[in-house]
């Protein structure tokens, strides 16, 4: 009996002593916005969406500014060329060129996949600051492809939120997330989110490829592969107007 | 014998007024009950069957398991070659395409940006080719405002969503809907005319246009969500709905690819297995009712009549009458009392029938905030069985009433005859 007390002290002091070494969500996110915050960013990436059926690749140029301002021109392929989308706060317009129509994307249908991939207009949307919607902890440290990584939980503190829970693994050296999981309310996992070939783009760290995987969606999910960006470039006011839609 | 039997009911009508009377009431009922009920059903089961589900539906495997969802990324490519193989499988059966779709319908103003927006259900279906499909889900007496679409691009949307989006008839419309292969999918209508089909969730949000549009809309070249077939001319046959897709399955039992065609008949979509069976158990059902009904008061008649035919009785066992011909007699005379209620009964019960299924008992009012389809006005339905259903209680009850009450006859002693015939 003295020896079970003893061996449990023990792995509360551990436990303890360990969680100590853990820094704290806080500063894990602080550090991943530190490093992949830039003031602007233009950036041209392709996207596969695999279905059941068949395999796009579209291609895209984006223009950000901050967290609250987007416009995105597709490239290719033929059927979707000349679309646009326009992101200012929290509305979002789309442009189709073979309609001529600028049409605003709301409600219900924010929940619906961009172009058809695994991604969705709200996650495309959301733009709060991580700390402003979740409290973080860190809860361990794991390896994901041979790199050490914190596992921070993030826990919705408001209500109006995607993702009632977030798991994010962060690289503990380059602070770029390299893996994240998103659950609804229930504890049910809703997304996977891969980061992979981080590279040093302009003095930070960023992940140029993704993949995006609808866990509720059969398929492989959604690739993302950066294949230009540019950081805190100047980019002309007039991206961010309604009329560089058409 | 009978017709001496049929001189003596027609002679002493406290013998079969009575009788006749109850059964041509059961029997008019048993008849109009089984017309109303089965048009009822009937029409409910065809309603669904036109708009939804077909006699048959013909989807992927991955499309019929996930059809709540309207898969259209899970529908059938290359529709051309397999309606070709249908009908030549099923040269009895008409077969339709259809594509069912959801989707956002956007209203711009004059420098082309949203003005207003509303939900769509939408459902393409030949509309520009022939009158057939509109003829079948029976579009003509929906149409509130406008005309059909006459060309392509023209749609019907549902009276609600119009005036709530404050569109004129004409107006240019976009369909933002997600396509085949997971692309975005705007395409611009015109709406052509308005529907109101009397049921709250097609009301709020109906989209009809022609499938070449929708086609063309949601990147579906040569596919369909699904294909419905319908028995030409005839209301669904449970039996052979189930042998046709049993047929057509069995050709693609061996291929295990889930874009494989499959073929499934009405019982088996929408929960509609509950009405068919209801639909098919229902006459059985009603049949039994007014046969124990009617026997239990036709059992107490032929006891009042037996207590005041008590003394002719007596006098014919006393002069020597078998007890078995007086009780053989008995139940030849309920027959003739059961079939003359009986073609009473049908005569009056198909007269009102035919009334019920010309004029219809309108249910509109009720329906309105309906979530599931049901025709507005349901009709009484004349078949074969409605001729010949309500003779089955009819006699069976008046010869089971009969017989029931003549066991008295059986009880009577020789030996008392004359005591009782003295009193």
């Amino acid at each position: 009996m003295k020896s079970i007390k003893i061996s449990m002290m023990f792995l509360l002091v551990s436990t303890i002593l360990c969680a100590q070494n853990y820094p704290s969500g806080k500063t894990i996110l602080d550090k991943v916005d530190n490093n992949m915050s830039a003031k602007t960013r233009v950036l041209t990436a392709s996207m596969e969406v695999g279905t059941e059926r068949t395999k796009r690749t579209m291609v895209s140029k984006t223009y950000g500014e901050g967290d609250h301002k987007g416009y995105t021109e597709y490239l290719a392929p033929a059927r979707e060329k000349g679309t646009k989308m326009l992101k200012l706060e929290n509305q979002l317009w789309i442009y189709s060129p073979a309609t001529d129509r600028t049409i605003q994307i709301s409600g219900h249908m924010l929940r619906q996949s961009v172009m058809g991939s695994d991604m969705s207009y709200e996650d495309m949307m959301n733009d709060k600051p991580l700390l402003e919607q979740y409290k973080a902890l860190v809860t361990g440290s794991e390896m994901i492809d041979g790199r050490k990584c914190w596992v921070v939980t993030l826990t919705a503190i408001i209500a109006d939120v995607n993702y009632f829970t977030r798991k994010m693994w962060v690289d503990t050296e380059r602070y770029v997330p390299l893996k994240e999981e998103l659950f609804a309310k229930s504890g049910k996992l809703l997304k996977r989110i891969t980061f992979t070939n981080v590279q040093k783009v302009e003095g930070r760290w960023y992940p140029m490829s993704f993949l995006y995987k609808d866990m509720l969606k059969e398929g492989p999910g959604t690739k993302m592969t950066i294949q230009e960006i540019k950081l805190d470039t100047p980019i002309p006011e007039s991206y961010f107007n309604l009329g560089k839609l058409k | 014998m009978l017709k001496f039997l049929f001189k003596g009911l027609i002679r002493d009508k406290s013998r079969s007024l009575l009788p006749i009377l109850v059964v041509a009431l059961g029997v008019m009922m048993t008849v109009l009950l089984q017309s109303i009920l089965g048009g009822f059903l009937g029409e409910s089961i065809e309603t669904t069957a036109n708009f939804t589900t077909g006699h048959l539906k013909v989807m992927t495997r991955a499309y019929s398991d996930n059809s709540s969802q309207i898969p259209n990324d899970l529908a059938m490519v290359g529709v051309d070659t397999l309606k070709k193989s249908l009908q030549k499988q099923f040269p009895g059966i008409t077969w339709a395409e259809r594509i069912q779709f959801g989707g956002l319908i956007d209203a711009p103003d004059s420098n082309g940006h949203t003005r207003s927006q509303g939900n769509v259900l939408g459902m393409g279906i030949s509309l520009l080719k022939s009158d057939e499909e509109i003829n079948r889900i029976d579009l003509r007496p929906r149409l509130v405002s406008g005309k059909f679409p006459s060309k392509p691009g023209e749609i019907l949307l549902s009276d609600d969503l119009f005036h709530k989006m404050n569109l004129k008839l004409g107006d240019k419309v976009t369909l933002l809907s997600s396509g085949m292969y997971g692309d975005m999918a705007m395409y611009n209508f015109y709406v052509s005319g308005t529907l109101r089909f009397g049921i709250n969730v097609l009301d709020r949000g109906m989209m009809i246009a022609d499938i070449a549009d929708v086609r063309q809309a949601l990147n579906m070249e040569n596919a369909a969500g699904e294909i419905l077939g319908f028995f030409t001319g005839e209301r669904y046959d449970n039996k052979l709905a189930k042998s046709a897709a049993k047929t057509f399955n069995a050709r693609f039992a061996g291929n295990k690819d889930k874009f494989a065609p499959v073929m499934l008949p009405l019982a088996e979509m929408n929960d509609m297995g509950f009405m068919v069976a209801y639909s098919e158990s229902i006459q059985t059902f009603i049949v039994m009712i007014f046969i124990i009904a009617m026997a239990l008061v036709l059992w107490n008649a032929g006891l009042i009549g037996g207590l005041r035919r008590y003394g002719e009785f007596g006098l014919r066992l006393a002069i020597g009458e078998n007890k078995h011909e007086i009780y053989k007699t008995l139940i030849a005379e309920s027959f003739l009392v059961g079939a003359v209620g009986s073609v009473i009964g049908v005569i009056v019960g198909l007269l009102l029938s035919w009334y019920f299924q010309v004029v219809g008992i309108n249910f509109g009012d009720s329906l309105k905030d309906s979530t599931f389809l049901m025709p507005s006005i349901m009709r009484a339905h004349i078949n074969l069985t409605t001729f010949y259903i309500g003779f089955v209680p009819g006699i069976f009850s008046t010869v089971i009433g009969s017989m029931l009450a003549g066991i008295g006859i059986y009880k009577r002693q020789t030996a008392n005859l004359f005591k009782e015939l003295e009193g």
